[in-house]
Parts: structure tokens; sequence; C-alpha cells
């Protein structure tokens, strides 16, 4: 942290001005109109290592006062390059790295990097497939949400309901580990389908974490919905209106706190979300409350809609038809890999030189918890992207900053940093 | 479960995958996606007849797409916006198609409808024809007139979001963005010497100097490339004999103990 201000003298400065007798300051009589303070702007940086910059962000601010004139967002600490890294290598490779964008929402992220490639590759799933990454997603925003509104209510001063939340990721943590095989860093899908079946009674699991969790979700937003503190330091914050909102690109509970009832998942449906019912919350004032509102009840419809997954799952494959062009895709399953001379050359021929997509471009985005996270996959043939852009909701979050921080108190960045839930490995790339 | 719901729900037909060149791509060739922006080619060559050669369909594997002149970017990106509802700027980003094409960068803005139109209540109205419906996306594309210096107009006066993408495709590719309120670069530091998106910049990152001199002197470091540069997990896009295809190392004369990829010969 560096900071640039001059300590001025005053006294020395007054007395010699005539403005003042020497006694009269020893005495503390100080006469009305006498100039105590030379006020100056101070311009400090917030991070790039501060507790509530929620990672890597440096905010440049300028202040006078408590109140900040210039707030300027200066990122790319966490940049390591995805974009360079995805032009060389195969497609399938590039499915961890998707598991580093928003790493509060890895599942989320895997299911639209698979649906993007299969949109360029004219690629259909199964039902069943379609209907598990629905589920995934859902429990990846609940698990999102929940350290959205629970660390912005621990910066906002509310520590209870940050370890609230913490016990119920835990939960869904290990559930994440059964699927996958990883808590963290899940990797689950794969272009044509997932990495692999529901585990047996797994769905039995998901449905029994609901049903516990939806007493646990109504007990925290109850500590801080109607909290007189938290309200103090959010209603009427940084409102942000609808045109703002569009003009900068927000999506997400961003988006629809201010008001804009616009969800991909209703407005653009993927993967079969068009079959299930749920409700799109939207803010009415766009502060930061209103983006509070609205992921609490977010967290609530993706509970509605995992419920509904589970009872529709259908059964059948969880992996794209296995016909001739899906050769020149993905590998064949493992058992025949292992029995069978064609197949085994195959799936050779696909972990060395990648699913040959056509040559074209296509761009998918989908609702994740932060936002509409896209992937512009241009093709030329073969195994490697020739460029994929990540559209990161995140980075166009915070180019929203320097306009709503302006003459907002010192104190309400925080408020303002936890109301736009926004991750920088995802805005870093 | 009767609904025959699938991940790749869009109307996606696949594009006949025989080996394209960059040509075919930047170029108009026929396909049936081409053929739904054709509603919109039509309104913009009436409305900008000047430049009607010039808006031409853009093969595309989803949304309808189409190419425009640099020139007109910003004229008929307003046009877009205001009277065919892409009210929101989802993406804007840029392709390198590698030195030797021509152009060499496109700059590609991917819009978006987000309000539904004022009047759509009343349905069968001309004016809500035009106005794109809510989700749906239009990719629109200009190459750069110059391959050296690439310039675009910048568009951060219509949507202020364009600003940071702006900066930052400029700073991944060298593009200046004329107009533009702020062109500095955004996630590489200032001063940095490169434009890593290029497809001249090698993986592995070039050596070069720290961004502060004081920490540099202090720790005797500079910037090294990566470990991994031409390693054995490095694939190349568009090959078509397997050797070319395979992830293998492509860089041959650079080991640990040979010598490092330098920053001469990269362009700035």
């Amino acid at each position: 942290m560096t900071t640039e201000f001059t300590f001025q003298d005053n006294a020395a400065k007054n007395a010699s001005a005539g403005h003042l007798a020497a006694g009269a300051l020893a005495a503390g009589h100080l006469p009305d109109d006498a100039p105590i303070f030379d006020t100056e702007k101070m311009s400090i940086s917030m991070g790039p290592s501060h507790p509530s910059t929620h990672g890597v962000l440096r905010l440049q601010l300028e202040l006078d006062g408590d109140n900040v004139t210039h707030c300027e967002p200066v990122i790319g600490y966490l940049h390591r390059g995805d974009e360079k890294i995805a032009e060389n290598m195969t497609y399938n490779q590039f499915v961890p790295y998707t598991d580093r964008l928003d790493y509060l929402a890895p599942l989320a992220n895997n299911v639209a990097y698979a649906i993007a490639v299969e949109q360029l590759a004219g690629l259909k799933v199964p039902p069943r497939c379609a209907a598990i990454r629905v589920l995934v997603a859902e429990l990846a925003r609940i698990s999102s949400h929940l350290l959205g509104f629970g660390s912005f209510a621990m910066d906002t001063g509310a520590w209870t309901p940050f370890l609230y939340q913490f016990t119920e990721r835990e939960k869904l943590y290990t559930l994440f580990e059964e699927l996958a095989g990883a808590r963290f860093t899940t990797s689950y899908t794969r272009i044509g389908g997932v990495a692999r079946d529901l585990p047996e009674g797994w769905l039995q699991r998901v449905g029994g974490f609901c049903d516990q969790f939806l007493p646990r979700l109504e007990e925290m937003l109850a500590m801080l919905t109607r909290n007189k503190i938290f309200q103090d330091r959010t209603v009427g914050i940084a409102v942000i209106s609808k045109e703002d909102a569009l003009a900068y690109g927000l999506t997400g509970p961003n988006l629809r706190g201010s008001g804009i009832g616009f969800d991909l998942r209703k407005d653009k449906p993927y993967s079969g979300y068009e079959q299930y019912e749920f409700d799109v919350p939207v803010g009415s004032t766009g502060d930061c409350y209103d983006r509070y509102l609205c992921r609490g009840e977010e967290i609530r419809q993706s509970v509605r809609i995992v419920r509904q997954v589970i009872k529709t799952m259908p059964d059948g494959p969880w992996y794209a038809a296995d016909t001739e062009e899906a050769r020149r895709i993905f590998a064949p399953r493992k058992d025949k890999v292992l029995t069978k001379m064609e197949e085994l050359i195959n799936n050779f021929m696909i972990v060395t030189t990648g699913p040959q997509i056509p040559p074209g471009e296509a761009y998918f985005e989908a609702e994740n918890p932060k936002g509409a996270l896209g992937f512009y996959i241009v093709s030329k043939g073969g195994g490697v992207p020739w460029r994929m852009k990540i559209r990161s909701p995140s980075f166009c979050t915070l180019s929203i900053l320097p306009k709503i921080c302006k003459g907002a108190m010192m104190s309400d960045l925080v408020s303002i940093l936890g109301s736009l839930d926004f991750v920088m490995g995802e805005c870093d790339r | 479960m009767t609904a025959a719901s699938t991940a790749a729900s869009t109307a996606a037909p696949t594009v006949v995958s025989v080996a394209a060149s960059t040509a075919v791509l930047t170029a108009a060739p026929v396909s049936i996606s081409a053929a739904t922006a054709g509603g919109i080619v039509a309104a913009l060559r009436e409305k900008f007849p000047q430049d009607a050669d010039k808006i031409t369909p853009r093969a595309s594997a989803d949304h309808p797409a189409i190419n425009i002149p640099a020139t007109a970017a910003v004229a008929i990106l307003t046009h877009l916006r205001d009277a065919h509802g892409y009210d929101m700027l989802a993406d804007l980003t840029a392709i390198d198609w590698a030195e030797g094409a021509s152009p060499r960068f496109t700059v590609v803005w991917h819009l978006l409808s987000v309000a539904s139109a004022p009047d759509a209540s009343a349905s069968g109205t001309s004016a809500s024809d035009a106005h794109a419906k809510p989700g749906s996306y239009l990719r629109v594309a200009a190459g750069c007139a110059n391959d050296a210096e690439p310039e675009m107009p910048s568009v951060a006066a219509i949507w202020p979001g364009a600003n940071w993408h702006e900066r930052e495709t400029y700073d991944m590719f060298g593009i200046t963005f004329t107009g533009h309120p702020d062109p500095r670069r955004i996630l590489m530091w200032d001063g940095y010497p490169h434009h890593p998106l290029r497809k001249e910049f090698p993986l592995a990152g070039v050596e070069g100097e720290l961004p502060d001199p004081e920490v540099a002197a202090e720790t005797k470091t500079k910037l090294i490339a990566a470990p991994m540069a031409g390693g054995p997990f490095v694939a190349s896009s568009g090959g078509l004999n397997i050797g070319e295809n395979e992830p293998r190392a492509k860089d041959e004369s650079w080991n640990e103990n040979a010598e490092k990829p330098k920053a001469e010969g990269l362009k700035g």
C-alpha cells in the first residue's frame, strides 16, 4: 500500500502568516476563520492483497476525506494467458483449465465449455447427459452464491452467515468429490458427454442435501435480510441503473438486481433448461441490497430446479451416440477400446490429435453464477482451436466500478465489491 | 421424459468438414446459417447504400453473422443497437490470422438482444419485426485494413463496456482503437513490449525485464521463458497431417540446455 500525502505544519504556517498569536495556540484558542487543515486529495491503493477485494484486485483510489473521487481498478495480477494456452492444446486438454476460471463454480464452467465445443461440432448429447449437466450447474450455482453472499456479509461485519454457508458448501463439495473425484477442480464434462455416470445412490443424497439445506438457507438469509446493520450498509448503496447495467454488459444477478429480468436459462435455453420450472428474481432499485436479495432467491430457485431434475432424471446413455461422425470427435467406450482393434486405433487418434472439429466459428454463453460465461471458438479444423476467446462476466462487472464508486464512501467500497461477486481467476484469465 | 432436449439445441448445421483455409472463413461462403443473416444484411444494405457491397453474410456454425467494413463500423453498430434491438455488447475480441494473411486481424463484436421491443405487445407491427427477440445474438466482424499497424474505430462511446474489451484487444493483439478514451494496456503492465496473443509470440513467453526496475535491481531477476515451452503437450491448429496435429515439441532447437527464445524478431 502506498500513501501519498504531505503533512502540513499548520501551526507554523499560520503563525508565520500572522493569523495567530503563539500563545493562543498553546492555550487551545483558535480564531473561527483559522485554516486548521488544508484538505488534500489522497491517493491510496486498495489491494492487490486485501481481504475484501476477493482476490488480487487493486483499486487505485483518490480520496477526498472519506469520499472516493476516483476509482481505477487495476487488473491482470492473475493473468495466466488461458487463451494462448488454449490455442496450443487439444480441445479435451483444455477442460481442466476451465476449472480455474471461476474457481467457485468449476462444474458450471465445465458445462459451458463442453456445450460451446459441441455447438461448433454440431454434436447432440442424450437427455440424461443434458439433465446431469443442468443438475451439476445448479449445484455449482448454490455453492457459488452461498460463498457470494457469505463473504459479502463478512465484509459488512456479519461473521456468522459465512460460517454457516461454509458448512453447507462442505456438504456440497463432498457430493462433488463423489461425483467427479475432486472437490474443487472437478473437470467433469467431456466433449460429447460427462466423465462418468452418476454414482449409485448419488441422486438420493443430493435430494437429502436439499431437504436439510433449505431450512438452513432460510436461517442464513434471515440473519441478513432484516438485519438493520446489514441494511444500513447496503440499501441505496451503489445503485446501478438499467441503462448502465446494459451499457456495461453486466450479466447474471448483477443485471437482474438492476431490474432487467434477463436470464439465458429462460431467454436462450440450453441443455434442456426449458423443461424445468423456475422463476427469475428481479431487483427494483439496483443497489447492493437488491443484488444480495437476487442471489438469495436464486439459491431457492436452484434448489427447485435440482429437485425437478432428480425427479425427472432420464435413464439411458450419458454420452453422445457412438456414430461414425462421433468417432472423429470423441473416443469410444473404454471396454471397447481395450478389446477391439479399430476402437483402440480410434482412441489413440483422439488422444494424440484431439477431436476433429470442423472449420467454423461458434459463440456460446451459459448462465453461470457470476453471469454469462462465453466461449468464442474459431476452428480451422483439427483438434486445436485457432482462437478461443473467453468472455468473462467478472471482467465486465468490474469495468463498471469507476462509474459506481465515484462519490461513494470509502467504507462502502467493501459493500460494493461484495455485492458484485466477482472472481479474479475469471476476470484475468 | 419425452422432451428431446439436447445440449446443442440451437439449429446448428454442421459445417462441411473439408479442409478450409482462412479465405473460406473470411469470405462469404453460402451456408444455411448465413441465410438467416440475410434479413439483417438486406436491411443494412438499404440503410448504408455506400457500403452495400461490403456488408456480407459471414459463415457461422450457430448465430447469424455478418461482415461489415471497418470504416462504417461505428455507424452500423449504432444502427444495430438502436433500430434492431441489439442493446448489449456481449463480447468484443479479435482474431489474428497469422502473418501473411490479409486482412491479418479481424475484430469481432458479439451483440445480444436483452430487452423486448418497446411495442412488443402490439404484435405484428412492422417496427417490432426488425427488433431482435430477447436472447438472440448477432456476430459482426470487420477486417483491419492495415496489417502492420491495425486500427479499428472504437465503440466505447456506444457501449461504455467496450472500453475494457478494447483495451484488452489492444493489449493482446496491438490493434489501436481510434477514438478510445483511455488507450492503455489492461492485463499486461504498461510498458510491456509485446502483444502476447499474436501468433508469432511463443507460448513460452520471451525473456525480458521486470516491470519495476527497483524490484529488478533488488531481486536481480528477470522475466524468464516458461520451461514447458515446446514441451510434450503442445499441439497446433488446422494441420492436416498427423505429424503436425500431434502434440509434440514444436521448437526442437530449444531445450533446457540450449538457447531460450529471444525478443528479437518479434514485432512490438
